[in-house]
């Protein structure tokens, strides 16, 4: 064919083009929805450790994506030696296989925060969220004061666990639902991914871990401790030998 | 309609055209100017007052919604269907449809950027439109797709003119990756918040996708299209090569859409991935390059143009700047450069010299050819297009060298071990280092807000001198009927 043909006639020019650009996205992401190893196994006896999130880490995360931690924060530990030493184990696909969107980023204006969990207190997250300079004096985070004093919405929380339901999160509405994630997560886990019972352990946990040191009620502080405590600590390295996550990707 | 009737400026649709022009140019200086802002609050984080609506996190999105699809997206708007209507000689089609798109464009720039302010957004990078506003936008753009292709079948040339392939795929292609990216579920009918569709290492496969070719399709092929036809117009000359065209635009269109996934060198996405997207950026330096010297060559002959037209010189640094970045674009995709890039100032600043060098500034040249043809006049002060030339250039090399040196340098010492094999920074240690680059760029971010305000001011006063002109003719024509 002449060129000539599609640069008169604007149904070829259409056609091709559209060939022409469809062939690289299909070659690079459909694969990845197959590829059985892009997403590694991590199973501790039999039970996957990498589990969907509370229903108040889930309102954390809302609060992170809102705030646009995102665009100054990565989760993503790439497998260099300096990263190892600053931030702990490269990251895994695994890792945020149910995190819709992901949140890997793509800017370290502050430092990663695949694996901030349990590093720092309760204490000091609210201490530095509320005023980062308070606590790292060079900072040029911006304060975030009104996590504290804003009450936490959590009204829609079953309607959030049920959108994530339906792009494939493991929340259970059913008996059979909670039987199964029972044998994928373990009772206790299960337990706290049941959508019938979502509003209620939201409010347990806050109220159990008391995350803001405020018992008198659910602060947005509340939610977002609880997410960034959880980061980065579901896998446990140590139950791994060395190399097993290597035969993946 | 007649031949005549069809090539006579009245007969085809400039009220349209007009009214993205003056938007693109306000979203243009909001857009900037909260770039400006944010800038100075990594400056100076004082300037976030505690205030959530214009924190960082929040005002970011603002700036990069404003000034991609704000003005960018106007300035296409306009531009394409200027070009599309002198190129096929044929009024654009449709009477509602193009007002349409106007409303339907500048509403959904408006909500986002009010929306990200009051903490709605996706949280997906240049992508962070609630679903609700992600629908208006792409029932806006099919409208766009059927105006432009009914006009191309109208046309009353043989030939589809190759700024129109360039626009055509940019169209199309902005189509698909928009919809495709922001599949969600949405928590309520009533409610602005959704999940994504994917999770994880797809997800974020599928939002670089998108991501890198908003850059490919919105911020280069579309520009190109802008190109093919103001420079060889403002230069009086025929575009270069006609083969060139023809192989590059093919190679640019398939190439690009292969190299998304090099903003995920050594992340968990799996290798093969991320190596292929390396592998074809290095190829789209070619396609890259062969537009820029299409675009610098078309001027061969007549290169003392660059010396007396301001206009011509907005566009050739504007090429100049596009070979410069898709230059260090391949270079950045390496995984050994990426390896010290990624996570940097660096990638900011390679995106920044892109879309200041290339993308505003070959819109700039564009402006300055256009307005004068649009409100039939000429321009109020050739002089302020000079001062706009020298704020904007100086602007861009400023901030460019500010944040390679603040990229490169905090990559270098995120990586430095002591001799004793432990880290040699802590992180903060890092972010300090960043203070006096960081304040180097909002520098040069102010010299580019007063750039553009500079030529805010010269296109009103343009529109004024236009609007007293045309009312002194007719003042005139009055004058002769009542003696006659």
């Amino acid at each position: 064919m002449k060129h000539e043909t599609i640069e008169t006639n604007a149904g070829w020019l259409i056609a091709l083009t559209l060939i022409v650009i469809s062939i690289g996205g299909l070659a690079e992401v459909l694969p990845l929805y197959f590829i059985d190893s892009t997403v590694e196994d991590v199973k501790v006896a039999g039970v996957e450790t990498v589990r969907p999130y509370s229903p108040l880490e889930l309102r954390g995360r809302d609060l992170y994506m809102r705030e646009g931690c995102y665009l100054c924060h990565s989760q993503m530990i790439r497998p260099f030696r300096d990263e190892a030493l600053r931030y702990g184990h490269y990251s895994l696909a695994a890792e945020s296989k149910y995190d819709h969107p992901f949140q890997w980023g793509s800017k370290r204006t502050g430092p990663d925060l695949a694996r901030v969990g349990k590093k720092y207190s309760n204490q000091w997250h609210v201490q530095h969220l509320t005023n980062p300079r308070s606590v790292v004096r060079e900072s040029i985070m911006p304060n975030y004061p009104w996590l504290l004093t804003d009450k936490l919405k959590y009204k829609d929380i079953a309607g959030r666990l049920k959108a994530l339901k339906a792009v494939g999160v493991p929340y259970s509405e059913t008996k059979a639902e909670y039987e199964t994630n029972v044998k994928r997560f373990g009772k206790e886990t299960a337990k706290f991914l049941d959508i019938n019972q979502a509003e209620n352990n939201l409010v347990n946990e806050a109220l159990t871990n008391n995350y803001d040191g405020d018992k008198s009620g659910i602060s947005e502080m509340d939610a977002l401790v609880a997410y960034l405590q959880v980061l980065g600590t579901m896998v446990d390295f140590k139950k791994f030998d060395d190399g097993h996550f290597a035969t993946f990707r | 309609m007649s031949a005549t009737s069809q090539s006579s400026p009245q007969s085809y649709n400039y009220d349209i055209v007009k009214k993205f022009t003056i938007m693109a140019l306000v979203w243009g200086i909001l857009g900037m100017f909260t770039g400006l802002y944010i800038a100075s609050e990594l400056a100076w984080p004082v300037l976030n007052f505690d205030i959530p609506e214009i924190t960082f996190g929040r005002l970011r999105p603002v700036h990069t919604t404003l000034v991609i699809f704000g003005f960018g997206g106007s300035a296409l708007f306009a531009t394409s269907y200027y070009i599309v209507q002198r190129t096929c000689q044929v009024r654009l089609w449709g009477e509602l449809l193009p007002n349409y798109t106007f409303w339907g464009w500048q509403i959904a720039i408006a909500a986002s950027a009010i929306s990200y302010m009051f903490g709605y957004t996706q949280a997906r990078e240049y992508a962070e439109m609630v679903w609700p506003i992600d629908i208006l936008i792409a029932v806006t753009w099919v409208v766009y797709l059927v105006i432009y292709v009914q006009t191309l079948r109208r046309r009353s040339q043989p030939h589809i003119y190759v700024a129109n392939w360039f626009f055509i795929a940019f169209i199309l292609a902005t189509a698909i990756l928009h919809i495709f990216n922001n599949m969600a579920m949405p928590v309520g009918l009533f409610s602005l918040s959704s999940y994504s569709l994917h999770a994880g290492v797809q997800d974020a496969m599928t939002q670089w996708w998108y991501g890198h070719n908003a850059v490919g399709f919105f911020l280069t092929a579309a520009f190109l299209g802008m190109m093919y036809y103001f420079v060889p117009k403002q230069a009086g000359r025929p575009v270069y090569s006609y083969r060139l065209s023809i192989i590059h635009f093919w190679a640019l269109i398939f190439l690009y859409m292969w190299v998304g996934a090099h903003h995920l060198h050594w992340t968990a996405l799996p290798d093969w991935t991320s190596t292929l997207a390396a592998t074809f950026s290095i190829l789209l330096l070619l396609p890259s390059w062969g537009g820029m010297i299409n675009g610098i060559m078309t001027l061969s002959g007549a290169w003392d143009k660059l010396r007396s037209d301001p206009v011509v010189r907005f566009l050739i640094v504007a090429l100049a700047f596009y070979g410069m970045s898709t230059f260090e674009g391949p270079l950045l995709s390496l995984k050994s450069v990426n390896a010290l890039s990624h996570y940097t100032d660096w990638t900011i600043g390679h995106v920044h010299s892109g879309a200041l060098g290339w993308v505003a500034m070959v819109t700039f040249g564009s402006f300055y050819h256009l307005i004068p043809r649009l409100w039939e006049t000429t321009f109020y002060s050739t002089r302020l297009i000079n001062v706009h030339f020298y704020l904007a250039v100086s602007g861009i090399i400023l901030y460019i060298s500010a944040l390679w040196f603040a990229g490169i340098g905090q990559g270098m010492m995120w990586r430095a071990f002591d001799d004793y094999g432990n880290l040699a920074y802590t992180f903060i240690e890092t972010v300090e280092f960043l203070h006096l680059p960081y304040i180097m760029r909002a520098l040069g971010g102010l010299l580019f807000v007063l750039g553009i305000m500079t030529m805010g001011y010269n296109v009103f006063m343009t529109i004024r001198k236009s609007r007293i002109e045309k009312s002194e003719i007719e003042a005139k024509v009055a004058a002769k009927l009542a003696t006659a």
